[in-house]
């Protein structure tokens, strides 16, 4: 029998019962729709951390000041005081992996220009942090290494601060006053004292202060999970004005490193680990007071959860697949039963058992793949939706549709081959006699 | 009525053609828990072409069974049957459904057209299954509806055709593949009398033309029709005997009172 003839029937046996051919079709629809819309959500996802990792460089590497473990209560990184410009020089010095390295530490701060005010992160650090960031300015200039050896009071500052303190305005030349919040515990009092000879330098930390802005940082946007939020909600000053003006600390929260290329990235970290052990007096079998992150271990890290979320989502919507499949099954029982007569006329006139199943086979098989079909436009069109409303990435590889129509094509087959099966092994006699 | 365009017109009313069915011994248990029927106890039967049968017999006396095992519906428990030369006993189930397909046309009592599904697809379906090309499909369908005169309602549904519409539709569906024989169970049970004689008008046209027929009735004046007739009786072939005058039923319709179909 040709393709279009069964095709027909199939289509005409189908709109027979419009409304339950729908609604069976409606558990495909909703499965493929909820397989396409959420493998969607969690590839854009994917794919956004994939390209701030690329945007960050993959031979970056992140050296921050440790945890402290106390009969096993661990505290989060920054907690140690060990890390100190030194330890900055000696890595630079004696670890032939590293191409450049620039310190960094930060602290909150509200910041005000004129009428407008904005509560964001500063970070003090040198000129080379942007080379190693790979970080331009979309306006003025980064500032310059004198800035840095003459303590300047001198900001570069992020898209969101701009945005937040300028508005339409020229923020380039302009003076921002900005004062450190007093919560901060490694601003206390006490810490000025411990820093003799600058106490001169050390204003009280609640006191604003001017900074003239240099440059405005081109958007980064939002990093990748774990990774400090909104990027361009960050001032940017030099790390001594930092630490003499505001902080009064000497130690650094972090040394942002980076390697000669992406492979020799392991070895750096290989080597900036053994340099600090051997600098911090560790002795074996004692827990690091700093840690080394390496930006490729991060970015597959990343990429492992982002797709594990992924196949989590699709596993959890092919559920509904699934259960759409079950429909097919149960209507196609009934069907059967239903049109026993008829089954028995077909073979009276000559159909196989193998013509009886690919008949009721192929009903099933329309069934599930116009589900499938309806289902991709309609998971296309919530992809879309979460986009706009949601503000989510997402991307629908175009294997996820031909996964979805295969699959929505297999569960068709899967589901219908039972009841076909019965279909096609009624005796004729019997079949015929039905009422 | 034009005549018919088939191979077995060449038998043409030669009552001693090969035979086309040649049934010898045939048994057929059925068992049912505990108790075994014997619905066949031995029937030797041989068919000619171009024959027209009537067989007879009260419910239970196997004349159901037997049309079944004629119509490979049904396998015989043992014995031999062979139709147009090949020996249908061995056959599998796909072959079954081959010859049931081409050797074979079926009309049933309760006419058994699909419903929703117009005279016209109704008459196809049997070529489609036959694998016949698509151009030659609806064309040897139009020509077996206008044999048996419904050349005009082609395109209607079931439910629009009257019983004795339909039936013609359904001989026309058993005639489109041009099988050897035609089968038919108890073909006027569903119908008036006027209808039913209307149907064995078209029988013994068809058979005048060369084609087989076998028919189950009940009835005896429905089965004075064909040319001979078969007794059943406990699963046995009690009686075969010619019938001598049949009568011509495009005469008796002349003889009818005309009434309405409805």
């Amino acid at each position: 029998m040709d393709f279009a003839a069964i095709l027909r029937i199939a289509m005409r046996a189908l709109a027979r019962n419009k409304l339950r051919s729908i609604l069976t079709s409606l558990g495909i629809i909703i499965g493929v729709g909820a397989v396409i819309a959420m493998v969607g959500v969690g590839q854009g996802a994917r794919q956004q951390i994939q390209d701030q990792i690329s945007a960050m460089g993959s031979n970056i590497l992140f050296v921050g000041s440790g945890s402290v473990n106390r009969g096993g209560t661990r505290t989060g990184w920054g907690n140690t005081k060990t890390l100190v410009q030194a330890d900055l020089q000696a890595i630079l010095r004696e670890c032939p992996a590293v191409k450049a390295a620039a310190p960094g530490s930060n602290t909150s701060a509200q910041v005000v220009f004129q009428n407008n005010n904005w509560s964001t992160r500063v970070t003090g650090t040198t000129p080379e942090y942007f080379d190693i960031r790979v970080w331009p300015v979309q306006q003025g200039t980064i500032f310059k290494e004198a800035d840095v050896e003459s303590t300047e009071n001198v900001a570069v500052i992020g898209e969101t601060v701009r945005k937040n303190l300028f508005g339409d305005a020229n923020p380039i030349g302009q003076t921002i006053r900005m004062s450190v919040r007093t919560s901060g515990t490694s601003t206390s009092s006490s810490t000025s004292t411990s820093s003799p000879g600058s106490t001169t330098q050390t204003t009280t930390p609640s006191t604003a202060q001017p900074f003239r802005v240099v440059g405005v940082l081109a958007s980064k946007g939002y990093s990748a999970g774990g990774m400090g939020g909104d990027q361009d909600d960050y001032i940017f000053i030099p790390i001594t004005t930092l630490q003499k003006k505001i902080t009064g600390d000497t130690w650094l929260q972090f040394i942002q490193v980076s390697a000669v290329s992406r492979e020799a990235s392991f070895a750096a970290q290989e080597q900036i680990e053994a340099l600090l052990r051997e600098r911090h007096r560790i002795r074996p079998g004692q827990d690091d007071d700093f840690m080394v992150r390496n930006l490729a271990d991060f970015a597959e890290l990343q990429d492992q959860q982002a797709k594990v979320l992924t196949y989590l989502l699709g596993f959890v919507a092919s559920i509904s697949l699934i259960v759409g499949g079950i429909g097919i099954m149960n209507i196609m029982l009934v069907s059967v039963t239903e049109r026993t007569r008829e089954i028995g006329i077909r073979m009276a006139i000559g159909a196989t058992e193998a013509d009886v199943q690919r008949q009721f086979l192929i009903e099933a098989i329309v069934l599930s793949g116009i589900g499938g079909a309806v289902g991709i436009v309609l998971g296309i069109i919530t992809s879309y939706v979460i986009t706009n409303v949601f503000g989510w990435a997402v991307l629908i590889p175009p294997e996820a549709i031909v996964i979805a129509v295969g699959f929505s094509v297999a569960v068709g087959v899967f589901f219908g081959y039972y009841p076909a099966r019965k279909a096609a092994r009624l005796d004729p006699i019997e079949a015929l006699r039905y009422e | 009525m034009v005549t018919i365009p088939q191979q077995n017109a060449v038998g043409a009313g030669s009552q001693s053609g090969a035979p086309i069915i040649r049934v010898r011994d045939v048994h057929k248990y059925y068992d049912l828990g505990e108790t075994r029927v014997h619905a066949l106890r031995g029937v030797a039967l041989e068919i000619r072409r171009g024959e027209f049968l009537a067989i007879m017999g009260a419910s239970g006396s196997g004349k159901s069974t037997f049309m079944n095992i004629v119509g490979c519906l049904d396998r015989p428990t043992s014995g031999e049957y062979i139709l147009d030369e090949t020996d249908v006993a061995g056959l599998s189930k796909e072959q079954l459904a081959a010859i049931r397909n081409r050797k074979i046309g079926f009309v049933f009592q309760g006419f058994n057209l699909l419903s929703r599904t117009t005279a016209l697809e109704n008459v196809e379906l049997p070529t489609l299954y036959a694998r016949i090309p698509k151009e030659d499909r609806e064309k040897r369908a139009v020509e077996a509806l206008e044999l048996v005169g419904l050349g005009d309602r082609i395109h209607h549904y079931p439910s629009q055709l009257s019983g004795g519409q339909q039936q013609r539709v359904a001989i026309a569906r058993a005639l489109v593949n041009q099988p050897a024989i035609l089968l038919a169970d108890e073909p006027t049970g569903n119908l008036d009398s006027r209808t039913s004689v209307e149907i064995m008008g078209i029988f013994q046209k068809l058979n005048a033309d060369g084609l087989t027929i076998m028919m189950v009735t009940h009835e005896h004046d429905i089965a004075e029709f064909a040319k001979r007739n078969i007794f059943f009786r406990d699963g046995k072939i009690r009686r075969d005997e010619l019938v001598a005058n049949s009568p011509s039923a495009a005469e008796v319709l002349k003889t009818m009172p005309i009434v309405d179909e409805d």
